[in-house]
């Protein structure tokens, strides 16, 4: 038996068994974030928060929704609906967020590159954030079966069949990965554990990850200055105005947070401006048709946030496609690697490699907006320069990093 | 091995192994389409019930099966190519085939006036045989295994006749 004194407050209590005060060192009071830093580094605060909603809006579908072939386009557009008290709600607030937290996803993403934070120690914080990226999009896909409409039966039809891969024609896998010759009852139910179960689990994980791999390194800054964080912890914590302002930190948790708590606050603005009146961006009407094997939609895209990947598949052969569009997936994950420079800073301080970022933006807006307009005439033109400009700007990123001044 | 801990360690891990293993391979059957699902993958036709130059979708394994009795004219058209995609029972000629795009799998229309399909997706075009006319599919529709019996058609088992297909590349495995 360990030796335990009486206790004076439920604090201590819990302290003298579970260690609660050190771990609010930990993650909290003694987490320090750099003070230089500007709204950008607010957005992974922004993306818990949204993944929260997710969870909170899933919950309460969960309990009305119906995953059976004959019944799951009902329950979603009949009963949850018009039926359910607010139903309409959660619904509305499960699309937008869906939506939404992809674009706080590639903001985040992309303030990462702009900044180096995926380097010199801060490569596992990159890795784990991509691995989040693929498991939010499986949560994503997973999640867009389930209404059973026309575009959720096509768009699984035609992501099964990739599995295929082209000329191999691994007809068996593709059927193993529905349970059926097409997508039915058995890929249904199978979609439906894989969202509300399985993907939530690894994505939980996938965040207490993130936030492990951040611990050491911590937080980068708007120079990618290294900074002392003994030093300027020390200063934090002698408490005087004088030490607090000469210190380069700030802790996590409340002086952070708040600043966090500001942005968060813009942005369910816009979150729930998008809900109550604009909320129909994340609903594609072809969905509102009840799935049916025997007729095809005329245009088949997927939502907005897997267009840049479908434009590069798109205007290849099927099997240079399928080559190119596995490559996509996975070429984020070589950020770390393919940037041979040292310098963490930011990119309009890196010569090349700041042309090279605005670059790689904008292409993926192009191969963005291609993706959505139907392969017709100059849009695929532009679409197949878009996707083998996509390859030629990864292929340079090692060159232009290695010949980049050191600062 | 260089100690007693060892060996427990090696004895251990080995057997997790094996149990892992043997788990995965239940999680994998667990996928595999059900045996209600493969039963079902069966469907009869019979060739009497079609009219010449019109197009009959029936359904199979949850596909679109295109079924069009060709008439005169249309055998007319065909070559010796376009002839092996063929059916023949009784002196008559049916395509029988997958109505899916072989390009990424939409529905093409058929138009009975100009006697040919056109999939509204990406403009791919076929002929009445459904042999590809227009890219980017890159083959004629895929022929469903069949077996005739008598003038029905089994979809799903395999016939001599669908063997034959199959060997000189009329069509892919489906």
């Amino acid at each position: 038996m360990a030796h335990f004194e009486k206790a004076n407050s439920i604090g201590e209590w819990l302290d003298q068994r579970i260690g609660i005060e050190t771990l609010k060192k930990v993650m909290q009071s003694e987490y320090w974030i750099p003070k230089n830093i500007n709204f950008l580094w607010a957005m992974g605060m922004v993306l818990a928060a949204t993944f929260g909603i997710l969870l909170v809006s899933g919950i309460f579908l969960l309990m009305y929704y119906n995953p059976s072939v004959d019944l799951a386009f009902d329950s979603v557009n009949y009963t949850i609906m018009t039926e359910v008290g607010y139903g309409w709600l959660w619904r509305h607030v499960h699309g937008v967020g869906a939506s939404l937290v992809f674009l706080i996803i590639y903001i985040h993403m992309f303030t990462g590159i702009y900044y180096g934070s995926y380097k010199r120690g801060r490569e596992l914080i990159w890795l784990s954030g991509m691995l989040l990226f693929v498991l939010f999009s499986a949560e994503a896909f997973s999640g867009y079966m389930l209404p059973w409409g026309q575009m959720s039966y096509w768009a699984g039809m035609v992501i099964t069949n990739l599995f295929s891969g082209g000329s191999l024609h691994a007809d068996g896998f593709v059927e193993w990965i529905r349970g059926d010759y097409v997508p039915a009852q058995a890929f249904l139910s199978r979609f439906f554990m894989l969202h509300v179960l399985l993907m939530p689990l690894l994505i939980i994980g996938g965040i207490v990850f993130h936030f492990g791999t951040l611990r050491l390194p911590h937080v980068n800054n708007q120079d990618g200055e290294e900074v002392d964080f003994a030093e300027s912890a020390r200063l934090w914590k002698e408490g005087t105005t004088e030490s607090r302002r000469e210190s380069k930190v700030i802790p996590f948790s409340p002086v952070f947070l708040s600043k966090d708590v500001f942005v968060m606050g813009v942005y369910f603005i816009l979150f729930f401006y998008l809900v109550f009146y604009h909320f129909e961006f994340a609903m594609d009407p072809v969905n509102f048709d009840p799935a049916d094997g025997l007729k095809t939609p005329a245009h088949i895209y997927p939502e907005w946030y897997f267009l840049w990947s479908y434009e590069i598949l798109r205007p290849f052969s099927t099997n240079l496609g399928l080559i190119a569009f596995a490559i996509a997936q996975v070429i984020f994950f070589t950020l770390p690697f393919m940037d041979r420079s040292p310098n963490v800073a930011p990119a309009n301080r890196r010569g090349l490699f700041h042309f090279w970022f605005w670059a790689m933006l904008a292409d993926m807006l192009v191969l963005t907006f291609m993706g959505k307009l139907p392969p017709e005439g100059i849009w695929s033109q532009i679409g197949l320069v878009a996707a083998i400009t996509f390859f030629i700007l990864w292929i340079a990123l090692p060159i232009i990093t290695k010949i980049e001044k050191k600062l | 091995m260089s100690s007693r801990r060892d060996f427990m360690g090696m004895a251990l891990g080995g057997f997790t192994a094996l149990g892992g293993i043997g788990a995965l391979m239940a999680m994998k059957k667990t996928w595999d389409p059900l045996p209600s699902v493969k039963s079902a993958g069966f469907t009869t036709i019979d060739l009497n019930d079609y009219k010449e130059n019109e197009l009959v979708t029936e359904k199979w394994r949850g596909k679109p099966i295109f079924v069009l009795k060709q008439s005169k004219e249309l055998m007319a058209k065909t070559t010796d190519e376009t002839k092996k995609r063929l059916i023949e029972i009784n002196g008559d000629h049916y395509m029988v085939c997958v109505g899916l795009c072989t390009h990424l799998g939409c529905i093409p229309g058929y138009n009975p006036e100009t006697e040919d399909f056109l999939c509204a997706c990406h403009g791919g075009m076929y002929d009445a045989t459904a042999m590809v006319t227009k890219a980017p599919p890159p083959r004629g529709l895929d022929i469903p295994p069949f077996r005739i019996d008598g003038t029905k058609l089994v979809l799903g088992e395999t016939g001599p006749e669908y063997e034959k297909m199959l060997a000189d590349g009329t069509t892919l495995k489906v």
